[in-house]
């Protein structure tokens, strides 16, 4: 039998942080560490630091944390070209 | 053991022998029967398998291909509307190369609102991939089921199996069947060894993306085991004869010396046999070769009949704008002369006299709709 399957590996389709649109900003100062922003980004971009640290390399700014961020900490700033 | 039973009964105790790990179901006329055996075998101890109960069919048939991609032998049952709405998912299984095994009691298309038997439902699903029986006896419900998993498992076919018998004619109806012990049904299904399988230890996934350049082979593979799978079938045909009955690809009565052969499949089948009894008492030189199966499609079985006799060649489904579907395959396939027939949608009584008054109509050149155009 001959069917396709594939094993988890890192970025097997690329940098997918080129297909983003709008990017996720942090305000530092707003910020409370609440770590919403962590538990709801699908694409696991954000890293758990001493502040949420968002992977441009792979964050497709779908605008998750922004939306749940309860203090606004977080802004959807359009990419510049 | 000889027990009189209806055909939902005895595909429940066909499922319950072959001994799923997963079953899950949806009720639909008039299949509902067999989804509640096989709840009550679950509640009373005598079936250990996990039974879900989903909100519809397409869920239905997702759980059986999650569990079924986890390793776990899967049942499910279905008519209809219902195998309508599986659609989506039956593309999935066969793609997905899960031995899935379900049992669709064929019942016609609405509107309007009908509940009797109709192959358009199973029909309508000839391009999925999946590998399908029509059934003429409940015997042969038991027996082909059982058979189901063993080929759909087989290494060389691992593609989901259907089973298909006529609602209300077969599937509410009690005839006697052969029920062997449970030991002789375990020694004739092997462990399911599935394909691939998720593995939280060997972390896989199938239904990524897949490019242009691999897409062709994974469809010519599955083409290739629905070929294979001809002579699977015969060969578990024959392992199971001995502990049941033993069948091949076409069902053939009385065909060596005929004119001209009935070529039907279910139920119409079985009611031909008889028709094909008075014919011959009746000095006609007539037979029947009854389609057991019809994916794979039994070109080769059907060619060998179709160098000395006629076919006389009568559908339970219409293509609309084109004609009965096994008519047209068997005009496409085969070097024949056929005369086709559409009969009995929607569950419109077809008896062996209706059989043997198209089968003089075919005699005198005529074809088509029968009650409808010609009677």
């Amino acid at each position: 039998m001959k069917t396709t399957t594939s094993k988890p590996e890192k970025a097997a389709m690329g940098k997918t942080g080129s297909w983003r649109v709008f990017r996720p900003t942090l305000d530092e100062e707003k910020c409370i560490k609440c770590w919403r922003c962590w538990i709801f980004c699908p694409e696991g971009a954000i890293e758990r630091n001493d502040l949420p640290c968002i992977d441009y390399d792979f964050c497709k700014g779908c605008g998750v944390c922004a939306t749940e961020c309860p203090v606004d900490a977080i802004t959807m700033k359009r990419e510049e070209k | 053991m000889k027990i009189i039973d209806t055909a939902n009964d005895i595909a429940a105790l066909a499922a319950k022998m072959a001994r799923p790990d997963v079953i899950a179901a949806y009720p639909i006329t008039p299949q509902t029967v067999i989804v509640e055996r096989l709840a009550k075998y679950v509640e009373n101890g005598e079936l250990d398998t996990q039974f879900i109960r989903v909100e519809s069919e397409h869920s239905a048939m997702a759980a059986c291909i999650g569990a079924g991609a986890s390793g776990s032998r899967t049942f499910t049952a279905t008519a209809s509307h219902g195998l309508l709405l599986m659609h989506e998912m039956l593309h999935w299984a066969a793609l997905a190369r899960i031995p899935v095994v379900m049992v669709n009691v064929n019942r016609a298309i609405g509107p309007g609102w009908s509940i009797w038997s109709d192959c358009n439902d199973s029909m309508s699903q000839r391009d999925t991939g999946w590998l399908q029986f029509y059934c003429s006896s409940n015997q042969e419900v038991f027996d082909t089921l059982v058979q189901a998993y063993r080929i759909g498992e087989h290494s060389d076919v691992m593609l989901p199996v259907m089973v298909n018998y006529d609602g209300f004619i077969l599937s509410h109806t009690s005839m006697a069947v052969d029920v062997p012990e449970q030991q002789a049904v375990d020694d004739f299904l092997p462990a399911f060894k599935p394909g691939w399988k998720l593995d939280v230890d060997d972390p896989v996934t199938h239904g990524n993306i897949i490019g242009p350049d691999y897409y062709m082979e994974v469809r010519y593979d599955m083409h290739q085991a629905q070929q294979r799978a001809k002579d699977i079938i015969t060969e578990v045909g024959s392992a199971w004869g001995g502990i049941g009955d033993s069948y091949g690809l076409v069902d053939t009565y009385r065909c060596d010396d005929a004119d001209m052969v009935i070529v039907a499949m279910g139920a119409l089948g079985a009611e031909a046999h008889r028709a094909v009894d008075e014919l011959r008492d009746n000095g006609t030189a007539a037979g029947l070769a009854r389609v057991r199966v019809f994916r794979p499609f039994p070109r080769e079985a059907l060619q060998a009949i179709a160098d000395h006799a006629e076919m006389v060649v009568i559908d339970r489904d219409i293509s609309l704008g084109m004609a009965g579907v096994l008519a047209t395959e068997m005009q496409a396939a085969l070097d024949a002369e056929i005369h086709p027939f559409i009969a009995g949608l929607g569950g419109r009584d077809v008896t062996y006299e209706d059989i043997m008054r198209i089968y003089e109509l075919a005699e005198q050149g005529k074809e088509g709709w029968y009650t409808v155009e010609v009677q």
